[in-house]
C-alpha cells in the first residue's frame, strides 16, 4: 500500500491515445459479403470468437488470394469496451498484407504494443489485457475456416499465458534452459504472467486448468529425476565388468530404492553380488520397517523388477538374506 | 454538460453552498464554555431542528451526524456482531440482493465472527417480497435491513410493510435511505424503521456529511470512539458547517420534492420514450415502483463501457452496472437481478436526473443518443449483416 493505492484507478484515465483514437475512428470497422469476394477474386473468410454474454466479442473478415494464401483485405465487427474494439482494428490492420499463415503468428501482444504511445508503457491497464486476448482467437478461428482444419489442429501447443501468447512448450523450455525456479525468473525471459496474472498461481481474477508455478514445479521434479537417471550409467550393463556391476546396482539401490522404502520406514543393505549360471544374485537384507513387513517378498519382485528396468538386463535375481 | 448520474453522487445546491461557507465562520469547538462555542452550539442546534422534523424524527430519538450512509450501515450492522459477540444468542441478519456494498461487505465481515445472513431475491421489477423477508425470520435474528430504494435500478422497496413484519416479530429493522431524501417524503416514525441512514451529497448537499437516525431505546455501539462529541455516540469533532449544510439540503429536496415527482419525473418519462424508440433497447422497473428520477435501460449490441465512452465524448455523463470500467468482467447484476440474459447485461445504462436537470439538456441526450447508438451498432457484430453462417 502507498500513496498510490488510495485512490482508486480509473481505467480510461490509463488508455494510451492510439487506444482513444482507434476508438474514436476504427480505420478497418466494416464486413465483406461474398459479392466483394468475387469481385476482388478473393475468398471470403468469416469467423467469430468471444460472446456477448462474456462482455467481449468479435468478428473478423478476411479477403484471401487463394493463389498465393494473401490476405488482401480484412475488416471487423466487435462487441465489447474501447479497448475491444482499438484492438480489434489494429489486430486486424495486422493481418492485412500478410499470408494466413503470417497472420497466425500475430498475437495479443503485437496488438497491446501496437497501440502503445511509448515503446515501455502499456497501451491499456493489465484489467483490460483479456480485450486484446480475442485477437488471436479470432484469428486462429479465421485460419482454420480458411483452411478447412479444426483450431486444435492448427495449435500445436497449449496456450498458459493467453495475454503474452505463451504456450507450455515454451514455459518448459525457458525453464530447462535457464533452470527456471520461480515465477520472477521465469520473467526475466517471456512476457508470460505479466500482464493480468491469472496464470501465475491460483486466485486471480480467472480460474485456469494450469498455473506457471504448477509448470515450475512440475519440470524441476522432472529434471532433478532425470538428473538422477543420468547420473546412473547404465549402457551395456551385462557387458560390464563385475566391479562396474556392483557399484552401478548401489547407486540404483542408493538413488531410487532406498528412497522408495524409506517412505515406509524402511531400507536395505547389499550384502554381496554374484554372477551363477549367467544371472546376477543380487543378495540384500531389509532394514527398519521392511525386516518385519509381511509384504516382504513382494517388495523384493518390485526391487528386482526396478533393477532389471533400469539396467535394461532381464538376467537379475534378487535375494535377501 | 448533461450530468445524469445523480444517485451516485449529486452537484450542492448553490443555496447549500453558500450556507456550507457561511457556516465555516463558526468554527468554535462546541464543547467549549467560552462564546465561540455557545455560538457554535446554537448553530448545531438550528440545523437539528430542521434535520428532525425534515424526516419525521421523534426528540427522543437520535439523529447522529456520521460521514456517510455507509459509516450508519457499518454501524448498526456492527452494532448486532457486538451484541451476538458479547452472547446475544442472536446471529442471524435478514438483508437483500439489492444492497449496496457498504451492508453486503459488512455483513459479510460479521459472517466472519460467526454470524448467518439470509439474502432475499427481488422480484423482475427489482422489489423484495416481504413474504419473503417474513419466511426467513428465525428464533436467532437480530437484524433485517432493507434498503429504500437501489441506485442502480431505482425500484423501491416496500418498506412499511416490512417494517410492520420487523415490529410483529420484535426484530429491529434498518433501511439505507441513501436514495430517499429528496425522492420521497421520509417520516422515519410513520415509516416504522429503528434505523435511517442518509449521505447529504445524494441530495445536493455536500460530500463527507451524513445522518444515523436511531429511533429511541434501539440498540447502538459506537462505531468511532473519541469523545463526547454526539452524545458520547460518536466521537470526532463535529463538522459544523457540513451539518448546517445538510440541514439545508434536507429542507431544500423536501421543499422540491413535488418538482421531483412532476417535472423531474415528466422529463424522465421523454428520455425513457424515446429510449424506447429507438429499435432493440429496454427500460426496466414498473414506474410505479421505481426512482422517479431513474431510467435504466438496455441497448442491444452495445456493450455498457462503450456506451459510456460516446456518451462521455458527448458530455453526457451517465452510469453503468455493468463493469468493463471496473475490474470485474461481469454483465449488471442489476439486470441479471431483473431477470435479464447475459448479453444484454452487458448492455445496461443507468441515466438519473435531479431536480436540476432542464428539458434542454434531455432534449440534447434525446438529440445524440440515438447517433451515438447508431455508430457503437455499426461497430457491433450483434448487428453486422454477413455472419459466419453465411459464407
Amino acid at each position: 500500500m502507498g500513496r498510490n493505492d488510495l485512490i482508486t484507478g480509473n481505467v480510461w484515465e490509463q488508455y494510451s491515445n492510439k487506444v482513444i483514437e482507434r476508438m474514436n475512428n476504427p480505420k478497418f470497422l466494416g464486413e465483406f459479403t461474398e459479392e466483394d469476394a468475387k469481385k476482388r477474386g478473393a475468398k471470403l473468410v468469416v469467423a467469430d470468437f468471444g460472446s456477448e454474454a462474456c462482455g467481449d466479442a468479435v468478428r473478423l473478415y478476411w479477403l484471401v488470394d487463394p493463389k498465393t494464401d494473401k490476405i488482401i483485405d480484412a475488416r471487423f465487427k466487435s462487441f465489447g469496451c474501447g479497448t475491444a474494439i482499438a484492438s480489434s482494428d489494429v489486430m486486424t490492420e495486422l493481418t492485412i498484407g500478410k499470408t494466413v499463415d503470417e497472420a497466425m503468428k500475430v498475437t495479443n501482444l503485437d496488438v497491446e504494443k501496437a497501440l502503445r504511445d511509448e515503446p515501455d508503457k502499456p497501451a491499456f491497464p493489465p484489467q483490460k489485457m483479456h480485450c486484446s486476448v480475442m485477437a488471436y482467437d479470432v484469428i486462429m478461428e479465421a485460419a482454420a475456416k480458411y483452411k478447412g482444419k479444426k483450431v486444435d489442429e492448427l495449435k500445436n501447443n497449449e496456450i498458459v499465458c493467453e495475454c503474452a501468447r505463451v504456450t507450455r512448450g515454451e514455459i518448459e523450455e525457458i525453464v530447462r534452459k535457464y533452470n527456471v525456479k520461480t515465477v520472477e525468473e521465469l520473467q526475466k525471459y517471456t512476457d508470460a504472467g505479466k500482464y493480468c496474472k491469472s496464470c501465475v498461481a491460483p486466485g486471480g481474477h480467472e480460474e485456469r486448468d494450469v498455473y506457471l508455478v504448477d509448470i515450475i514445479k512440475e519440470v524441476q521434479e522432472q529434471m532433478k529425476k532425470e538428473k538422477i537417471k543420468e547420473s546412473v550409467t547404465t549402457d551395456d550393463f551385462d557387458n560390464m565388468s563385475l566391479i562396474k556391476k556392483i557399484k552401478t546396482i548401489e547407486e540404483i539401490l542408493d538413488k531410487k530404492i532406498k528412497p522408495m522404502l524409506a517412505m515406509d520406514g524402511g531400507s536395505l543393505e547389499l550384502i554381496d553380488v554374484r554372477e551363477e549360471d549367467g544371472v546376477l544374485k543380487v543378495y540384500i537384507r531389509y532394514l527398519g520397517a521392511c525386516s518385519t513387513c509381511a509384504s516382504g517378498g513382494m517388495t523384493l519382485l518390485a526391487i528386482e523388477d526396478m533393477l532389471k528396468k533400469e539396467l535394461n538386463t532381464d538376467k537379475i535375481k534378487v535375494e535377501q538374506v | 454538460m448533461v450530468y445524469l448520474d445523480n444517485n451516485s453522487t449529486t452537484p450542492m445546491d448553490e443555496r447549500v453552498k453558500e450556507v456550507y461557507c457561511d457556516a465555516t465562520k463558526y468554527f468554535g469547538n462546541i464543547n467549549v464554555i467560552y462564546d465561540l462555542g455557545i455560538e457554535a452550539r446554537k448553530k448545531l442546534n438550528e440545523a437539528y431542528d430542521i434535520l428532525y422534523p425534515g424526516i419525521g424524527a421523534s426528540d427522543e430519538d437520535d439523529i447522529i451526524i456520521t460521514s456517510s450512509t455507509t459509516e450508519g450501515n457499518n454501524t448498526v450492522i456492527k452494532t448486532f456482531l457486538d451484541s451476538y459477540l458479547k452472547g446475544s444468542g442472536k446471529k442471524h441478519i435478514i438483508t437483500t440482493v439489492a444492497e449496496h456494498s457498504s451492508i453486503k461487505a459488512t455483513c459479510a465481515y460479521a459472517k466472519t465472527h460467526g454470524m448467518e445472513v439470509t439474502y432475499i431475491y427481488t422480484d423482475e421489477n427489482g422489489r423484495v417480497n416481504p413474504k419473503d423477508i417474513e419466511n426467513a425470520i428465525r428464533e436467532d435474528t437480530a437484524l433485517i435491513s432493507v434498503l429504500f430504494a437501489s441506485n442502480e435500478s431505482g425500484a423501491i422497496q416496500p418498506i412499511k410493510e416490512i417494517s410492520q413484519i420487523a415490529r410483529k416479530y420484535g426484530i429491529p429493522f434498518h433501511c439505507d435511505g441513501a436514495q430517499a431524501i429528496g425522492k420521497a417524503k421520509i417520516n422515519v416514525r410513520e415509516l416504522g424503521v429503528d434505523y435511517f441512514t442518509f449521505s447529504a451529497h445524494k441530495f445536493h448537499g455536500p460530500k463527507g456529511v451524513g445522518g444515523f437516525y436511531v429511533r429511541e431505546g434501539a440498540p447502538f455501539v459506537n462505531l468511532i470512539h473519541g469523545g463526547n462529541q454526539m452524545g458520547g455516540k460518536r466521537g470526532g469533532s463535529v463538522y459544523l458547517n457540513g451539518i448546517i449544510a445538510m440541514a439545508e439540503a434536507v429542507k431544500l429536496a423536501n421543499e422540491h420534492l413535488d418538482e421531483m415527482y412532476d417535472r423531474v419525473a415528466k422529463l424522465r418519462d421523454k428520455l425513457e420514450e424515446a429510449i424506447l424508440k429507438i429499435p432493440d433497447t429496454k427500460t426496466y422497473v414498473d414506474k410505479k415502483y421505481r426512482l422517479p428520477n431513474t431510467v435504466v435501460a438496455s441497448f442491444r449490441g452495445i456493450e455498457g463501457e462503450a456506451m459510456l465512452w460516446d456518451l462521455n465524448m458527448h458530455k453526457i455523463y451517465a452510469a453503468t452496472g455493468s463493469s468493463c470500467s471496473s475490474e470485474r468482467l461481469e454483465g449488471s447484476e442489476v439486470l441479471e437481478a431483473l431477470g435479464e440474459d447475459p448479453e444484454i447485461a452487458h448492455t445496461g445504462i443507468i441515466f438519473s436526473l435531479s431536480r436540476f436537470t432542464t428539458e434542454k439538456e434531455i432534449d440534447y441526450v434525446i438529440e445524440v443518443l440515438p447517433k451515438i447508438v447508431k455508430r457503437l451498432r455499426d461497430i457491433s457484430m450483434t448487428y453486422a449483416k454477413v455472419k459466419p453462417s453465411d459464407r
